[in-house]
């Protein structure tokens, strides 16, 4: 770990410097933050944004229970029995969350999440999870953000607005930096912005393109049109999408003429009128652009740790997201097994919440269904979902105290250096022994069931019998 | 661990690499380990009867595709591949699992295990990814593992041939081996895939084109990196896959691929693809050369081989080779995923299906087998997929019935196009494999191959690691479900249930390097990657059970 003690005095809690630390907030996970600390409080966040000091110098270990049942004070221990009782007694448990927190607690989750098969959604079903179903369409054509870095000479943001929700990303990656092929920076790039509103973002960029309101299908079609060399209706295209042919004509002239050309785009994208289409179009114009020069697309993602979680559900069970596990076998289905669906019908009747919100944001049939069963809470914070929670965990704050790896936006992980102890103990801790104790729950009742063949599979001999 | 002897008897051994020929032996194993007979007096705590039985090491496969990210992006691109497979159900001690050609983690562990593999290497890591791969790797149980990485269009490699720094070279590959944990240096289409970053459609024809921005040629790294390689003693010194995957007349750039190996040890992977003769993106004249390149092999001791068979059906093709994946994206007009990673690598995934009908993929199928059937010594031929590439690895035992049995194979050679016959010369060999071949090409030899000293035999000092085969006519049938397999001593598998789902370690090597080339590495990165320095090298601490192979330096 690169940390530098300075001398203090007695009195004075210690103060140390944390090097190449890495900031959690966002998807853009900076790794290259110098953190000041003193005691349990981080002084200085150097090179992090305004979002990055908020979540450095702000950050206060919350000076609650470390476990709440029914909101009485009890012990971690008997929060873990709790836990494990409420999770293996359940018919139908859902966990839910998983994007704030390290890959390694994302990766204990999930085996509770099998253990107890439970349904499994993470925070993606709400932000780019229509990307995620896009993608399993057409694929995706896309590069790690160094190689923006290096070569990006055309960038357009479409439906996002990074100057706001990423601040870093500008200068760490896409617009400012001086590149391999960019060795003037910012001159040796074009930023287009393409959004409905005029946002922060669009002060940076060279050209702005206000679009209608809900028509991004239309304006992807309307480039995979013109990259294909399709003629247009010019006054058809001004009705579609609020904006001259000729601009799009413009925009696709450049689009052809860069070298190595970029998407970035946003739940401006995602979350409005057509979703996965909107996100399927611009995959599938990213992908036609190859034809002509070299193109790639980029989700901006938002939780620090939602790209981890991505990855850890597809490796553990095949899929992305939204991934039912109570039959035995992970199954996929947005729409059925995303956990605002899964509880605005009235389904699950126990629930496992890890490092997220729903209570905050979720409709509100799904959070009327929440309230109604038992789950367990799991937040560094008190929150609206921990306070309706009959088990409710108290837990350190990744990247602040507690090690573990971050899977940046563009899938590569990076591990985190934290400042500080926390007298609360880690969700990875808390998940393991609950897990230890599934698994004894579940040998015990195993045991103590005699003709029990629902956790022993079939055995299928060489010549095709079936075994006991 | 075993805490006292356990003692496999009286079964028909297969142990090549110390010329045990189905001779009928005991095996003992104590704390995971093969031992010597411990002499007379000495009981076994446990005896398992092998009488009957055939008893062999347990399978390595050393190119396979299991772990990382371009893995997980399979897996995410394609819930129909999986909707349509069978699945793994959880049991009281194991996950479930997806199958389809891109199992989940869980599922590849069960699946390798319970077809008596019990070691595989993963064939491409971006080093910037090490720490998924590592981190899918503890999520794979019950078997040895580990992985190559990625170098064949390294920014610093090609820099410091450009530079004619061979110093610098030798002090960046250890660096970036042991900063990844990986294995092996890999390469993949060296230097084409820096092409096809900055072109559309962009790549390398010959190995002798220059690459952009850097004045090197394919040649000039596969020589530099295999020189350097071979210098620092790595147990696997080099990993290549050849320039022009897939394409009519490709062979000529294998046979110089291995010509720029300049003598020393080299191991070119997935041959199959790369055996193709006939004129550019013409399918009139497309035909085998397995025959010229197996030639020179047969007289090359410096060049080992995996083949990379294709069979008949549907599976995933991925790869770091970018420019390949467009290619087959348009050539079949299905979803393509590409992924470009900053100053290291590329990476293609396409769905793919293989028709017996077609011409180009019957020929493929019948070029895989002639590679088996025409390398001399099958110490330096292995039996792969590529999987998922060619297929899966569960594809294993029927490519040892078609090697082991004549009829069947003629039986199948008459389902695909019927032009196959005439563009190769499959129907004329006549080879069958023994046992003892296949125990080599699935084991034995790949062990060697890598440098694992401790695996692919059991003599005394080796890891016990065991497969124990049901003999049966049918040989397919007899490799598709051993009867047991045992994994550093334990038994994991019994008639195809898993009994006690091990960890399995993973292998790296950690080879030293001059310091001095940190500060160079350093400056490197400040100017370029996305990442910092000290944030890339893997910590220990994602190694949960972990070996270093060492890397022996010649005296000179």
């Amino acid at each position: 770990m690169a940390t530098v003690t300075t001398d203090a005095s007695q009195q004075e809690p210690e103060l140390k410097i944390v090097e190449d630390a890495t900031c959690t907030f966002c998807g853009c996970v900076c790794d290259d933050i110098e953190l000041t600390v003193k005691g349990h409080e981080i002084t200085q966040a150097k090179r992090a944004c305004v979002l990055g000091k908020a979540w450095f110098l702000n950050h206060s270990v919350d000076d609650r229970p470390s476990c709440l049942i029914k909101g009485q004070p009890a012990s971690v221990e008997e929060g873990i029995e709790r836990a494990a009782q409420i999770l293996t007694q359940s018919r139908y448990p859902l966990m839910y969350g998983l994007s704030d927190t390290t890959t390694e607690s994302q990766r204990v989750a999930v085996s509770i999440a099998d253990w107890v098969g439970a349904n499994v959604d993470t925070t993606t079903s709400v932000c780019h999870g229509p990307s995620g179903m896009a993608f399993q369409g057409v694929g995706e054509v896309t590069c790690s953000l160094g190689e923006v870095r290096n070569r990006g000479d055309l960038i357009i943001f479409w439906g996002a607005n990074p100057a706001e929700s990423h601040p870093r990303h500008f200068t760490r990656y896409s617009l400012m930096p001086k590149g391999m092929f960019v060795p003037n920076g910012r001159k040796d790039r074009t930023c287009v912005v393409i959004d409905v509103r005029k946002t922060k973002s669009a002060n940076t960029a060279d050209i702005f393109i206000q679009l209608k309101p809900r028509s991004d299908f239309e304006a992807l079609w309307t480039l995979r049109a013109l990259c294909a060399g399709v003629e247009l209706e010019a006054e058809q295209v001004l009705a579609d999408t609020g904006v001259e042919l000729a601009v799009w004509q413009d925009l696709m002239d450049r689009m052809k003429g860069s070298r190595f050309g970029v998407f970035f785009f946003g739940m401006g994208l995602t979350m409005t009128r057509g979703k996965h289409t909107n996100t399927e179009a611009l995959l599938a114009l990213t992908r036609d652009m190859n034809q002509h020069t070299r193109f790639v697309c980029k989700p901006n993602r938002g939780h620090g740790n939602v790209t981890g979680a991505d990855n850890v559900v597809a490796w553990r069970t095949g899929y992305p997201f939204g991934v039912n596990l109570t039959r035995g076998y992970p199954r996929f289905n947005p729409g059925e097994y995303t956990a605002s669906d899964v509880l605005a019908r009235g389904e699950a009747d126990a629930a496992i919440i890890i490092a997220s919100d729903p209570m905050a944001n979720f409709s509100e049939r799904a959070r009327e269904h929440l309230k109604s069963i038992p789950y367990i809470a799991f937040d560094p914070k008190e929150t609206p979902t921990t306070r309706n929670a009959e088990v409710a965990f108290t837990v350190a704050t990744y990247g602040i105290n507690v090690p573990g790896t971050v899977y940046r936006m563009d899938d590569i992980p990076i591990p985190l250096r934290p400042a500080f102890d926390c007298h609360h103990p880690s969700d990875l801790e808390i998940l393991q022994a609950i897990e230890a104790r599934v698994q004894e729950i579940r040998v015990q009742g195993f045991q103590s069931t005699e003709e029990n063949t629902s956790l022993r599979p079939a055995r299928e001999l060489p010549d095709g019998s079936i075994a006991e | 661990m075993t805490t006292s002897y356990l003692k496999l008897a009286g079964g028909y051994v297969y142990d090549p690499l110390n010329g045990v020929d189905g001779q009928v032996q005991d095996i003992w194993i104590l704390d995971g380990k093969i031992v010597a007979p411990p002499g007379p007096g000495v009981r076994a705590g446990r005896v398992i009867d092998m009488a009957g039985y055939v008893v062999m090491p347990g399978g390595v496969d050393m190119h396979c595709h299991i772990a990382g990210p371009k893995v997980n992006m399979a897996r995410k691109m394609r819930p129909e591949d999986k909707r349509q497979s069978t699945f793994v159900e959880r049991t009281l001690n194991t996950h479930s699992g997806t199958m389809g050609s891109v199992p989940s983690t869980y599922a590849i562990g069960y699946k390798y295990i319970g077809l008596g593999y019990t070691t595989a290497f993963d064939a491409a890591v971006p080093p910037l990814s090490a720490r998924h791969a590592h981190e899918e790797l503890e999520d794979t149980p019950c078997i040895d593992k580990g992985f190559f990485v990625l170098t064949g269009n390294n920014h610093f490699v090609m820099k410091s041939l450009a530079d004619e720094e061979p110093g610098k070279l030798k002090g960046f590959l250890p660096w970036l081996l042991g900063a990844a944990k990986g294995y092996a240096p890999k390469l993949v289409n060296p230097g084409g895939v820096e092409v096809w970053k900055h072109h559309p459609r962009g790549n390398v024809d010959t190995i002798d084109q220059t690459v952009d921005y850097y004045d090197v040629t394919p040649r000039q790294i596969i020589s530099g990196l295999t020189r350097t390689a071979n210098e620092i003693g790595l147990p696997h010194p080099v990993h290549i896959h050849c320039n022009n995957l897939g394409m009519p007349g490709n062979y000529t750039t294998t046979l110089n691929t291995m010509d720029a190996l300049e003598g020393h040890n080299g191991h070119i992977t997935h041959i199959q693809f790369h055996s193709y003769g006939g004129g550019e993106g013409e399918e009139e004249t497309f035909c085998s050369r397995t025959q010229v390149l197996a030639d020179y092999v047969n007289s090359h001791s410096n060049v080992t081989v995996d083949v990379g068979n294709i069979m008949f059906g549907e599976t995933t093709s991925m790869t770091g080779d970018g420019p390949l994946g467009y290619y087959l994206h348009n050539v079949y007009g299905t979803k393509w995923f590409s992924a470009d990673t900053e100053l290291e690598s590329g990476c293609g995934i396409a769905p793919i299906k293989y028709r017996n009908e077609s011409l180009v993929h019957g020929l493929q199928w019948a070029i895989g087998l002639e590679w088996y059937l025409l390398i001399h010594d099958p110490w330096r031929v292995v039996m792969s997929t590529d999987s998922p590439n060619g297929a899966s690895f569960l594809a294993y035992p029927q490519i040892i019935r078609l090697l082991m049995d004549r009829t069947y194979r003629n039986e199948i050679l008459k389902t695909v196009h019927p032009e196959v016959v005439n563009r190769c010369i499959l129907a004329d060999l006549k080879r069958e494999y023994t046992l003892n071949e296949i125990c080599i090409i699935t084991r034995a030899g790949p062990a060697k191959i890598l440098g694992l000293k401790n695996k692919g035999h059991l003599g005394p000092g080796a890891d016990a690691d065991i497969t124990v085969y049901l003999p049966h006519e049918n040989k397919q049938i007899m490799f598709e479900l051993p009867k047991y397999v045992f994994k550093s001593g334990v038994l994991v598998v019994e008639d195809c249930e898993i009994r006690e789902p091990l960890q399995g370690k993973t292998y790296h090597v950690d080879p030293d390097y001059d310091l001095e080339i940190e500060k160079d590495i350093s400056d490197w990165f400040e100017k370029y990657y996305s990442v910092r320095f000290s944030n890339y090298p893997i910590q220990d601490g994602y190694l949960h059970e972990a070996e270093v192979v060492e890397c022996e330096t010649k005296d000179d």
